[in-house]
């Protein structure tokens, strides 16, 4: 090994330390701050490393290469909002996704078009461009769906799933094949294309709801693709970050499909709400009792203790800041006012706990489900912005129901359950939710913005 | 398979298992800036594409090179400073015994 050599794995090794001890510091907000800023030192250090490399003779498109990535990464990085997480991170894997692609069809190409390429490496880029190309499209779709730019409702045709497979299962043979034998650049593109349409035909029957599952998936996804990379290339410190991220996005999944009590199969194959013929029992016959800003001011007032329960609807109307203006005011009256997080609420994992801190409510006021919700009935109210499946009864008692299982708020025990909405349409699943009826639930209709700004107005007023 | 190789799976098993016990324990409220995260750092593949784009192996490689390098390096500088934006705004409430606003 020459001294350059050992110097960059040397840059490569303390990365790699470097990356693992920043994840392990977001066990604690607190710590999390400084172990990141280790972990971007750790990439300075490996790209400085490689910028070494004997291999590299020009530096001319890499410097146009970073410069550009510089000028287009770091608005993504100071200006966008935190309403719009979800999709700057579903485009963030597409980057990524990009990135291991491109590198894994140059290596292919620049080695004869296959004709030099082994059996061993050949599955490394084989892996590399499947996972990346479909994380590419998948990406790509999920960030059209969550920026609006796509319906965000799962559009579904027959013989969706079929097709799907179909698309998977060609890529899947042109894979093996190319294995047996690497030097056959159609079928290396044709499989790579395959890959690309079996992405966005994966993420484009998956509605809203289940983004959280999705971004989760396209994330290990990502990584995979990147320590593919590192395979292909023969090197450490790829394979050591792909591993972490494709862990990451892979317990994310777990947790994800684990909260809205489904299978991966049943999340991605399922089309879940796509039958609106599959909602449970209708409301017909049962009244809802709406309440007026003026009376549920009052009950806010003097309540001792307010669970506020955030769901998306609380992101798109951005009422975050209103939320915290409402919860200062009951904490002036002597009340104490805490945040029931469930997983999935939001379109990605901790959507809600990054708009609430965003607002500025302390972090140890957030609390996941399982601390939460015994608390319930000792609350006065219970605060419903913008949520609706993950406070619906149902998941408890109805089997017909396609939430059954799901965990979910025990909003029910409150004394007083009030619920910001704007209309009686139902949530995302397309069900009915018994709570809206029951007598210790009141409706407060109208945008969740708009009715918070005038709940504080009535309390100041009292 | 080459002993190269065989190594390289070794460090890919155990770099997964220590991932997986350390995000598990990462609490749900730092979820989103977990994501951004891993993110960043798997932009890491920008290493190999700054080979690819310098290495002069013709010009459909380089090109392909240069946009590689441009992804991820969105990817490293984005991800970073929006993972630090984040974990900026999660504090602590101030203590009971502390100053009154």
């Amino acid at each position: 090994m020459t001294p350059r050599a050992a110097l960059i794995e040397a840059a490569y090794l303390l990365a790699s330390i470097l990356f693992i001890l920043g994840l392990r510091s977001l066990t604690h907000p607190d710590r999390a701050r400084r172990g990141m800023q280790l972990a971007a030192l750790g990439m300075l250090v490996a790209i400085v490393g490689t910028l070494l490399h004997q291999d590299i003779v020009s530096y001319r498109w890499i410097v146009a290469g970073l410069a550009l990535g510089a000028v287009i990464g770091y608005p993504l990085g100071v200006y966008v909002p935190m309403t719009a997480m979800p999709q700057r991170i579903a485009i963030s894997h597409m980057f990524g996704a990009v990135a291991a692609t491109l590198v894994g069809v140059a290596e292919y190409h620049t080695l004869g078009d296959g004709a030099q390429v082994g059996r061993v490496e050949m599955a490394a880029l084989g892996f590399e461009v499947l996972f990346g190309a479909l994380t590419i499209t998948g990406s790509f779709m999920a960030f059209g769906k969550l920026q609006e730019l796509l319906p965000s409702r799962p559009v579904t045709f027959p013989g969706q799933n079929v097709v799907s497979l179909a698309i998977f299962a060609a890529a899947v043979a042109l894979f093996a094949s190319l294995v047996a034998d690497p030097a056959r650049p159609a079928a290396f593109y044709a499989m790579v294309a395959l890959a690309l349409a079996f992405g966005g035909s994966l993420v484009l029957p998956i509605g809203g709801a289940d983004m959280p599952v999705v971004i989760s998936l396209l994330n290990s996804y990502a990584g995979l693709a990147s320590a593919a990379t590192g395979f292909a290339i023969g090197n450490d410190v790829l394979i050591i970050a792909g591993a972490l991220d494709g862990a990451s996005g892979f317990v994310l999944s777990i947790i994800m499909s684990r909260a809205m009590n489904r299978s991966f199969t049943n999340v991605l194959f399922g089309a879940f709400g796509s039958p609106p013929a599959a909602a449970g029992k209708t409301a017909e016959g049962l009244t809802v009792h709406a309440i007026t800003p003026e009376d549920a001011a009052i009950q806010l007032a003097f309540a001792r203790l307010v669970i506020v329960v955030p769901g998306y609807g609380m992101a798109v109307a951005q009422a975050q800041h209103q939320v915290r203006e409402l919860a200062q005011l009951v904490e002036k009256n002597g009340g104490t006012v805490l945040y029931a997080i469930h997983p999935v609420a939001g379109r990605m994992p901790g959507h809600m706990n990054v708009l609430l801190a965003e607002a500025d409510i302390p972090y140890d006021k957030l609390k996941e489900m399982d601390d939460v919700n015994d608390q319930f009935k000792n609350a006065d109210v219970a605060l419903v912005v913008g949520a609706n499946d993950v406070v619906n009864p149902a998941a408890r008692t109805d089997r017909s129901s396609p939430i059954y299982g799901m965990p979910i708020l025990n909003v029910d025990e409150a004394k007083q359950v009030i619920v910001l909405k704007r209309s009686m349409r139902p949530g995302f699943a397309g069900i009915e939710n018994e709570l809206f009826y029951r007598d210790n639930t009141a409706m407060l209709f109208g945008d969740a913005k708009a009715s918070l700004a005038r709940l504080v107005q009535e309390i100041k007023q009292l | 398979m080459h002993g190269a190789s065989l190594l390289q799976l070794y460090v890919f098993l155990l770099a997964g298992f220590v991932g997986f016990f350390t995000i598990t324990r990462v609490p749900a409220l730092l979820h989103t800036p977990l994501m951004s995260a891993t993110n960043a750092i798997s932009a890491i593949s920008l290493v190999g594409s700054l080979v690819l784009a310098g290495a002069e192996r013709g010009r459909l490689a380089s090109v392909l090179g240069f946009v590689a390098v441009t992804s991820a390096t969105i990817n490293v500088v984005g991800g970073f400073i929006i993972t630090d934006r984040m974990l900026r705004m999660f504090r602590r409430a101030p203590r009971p015994g502390g100053e009154r606003r």
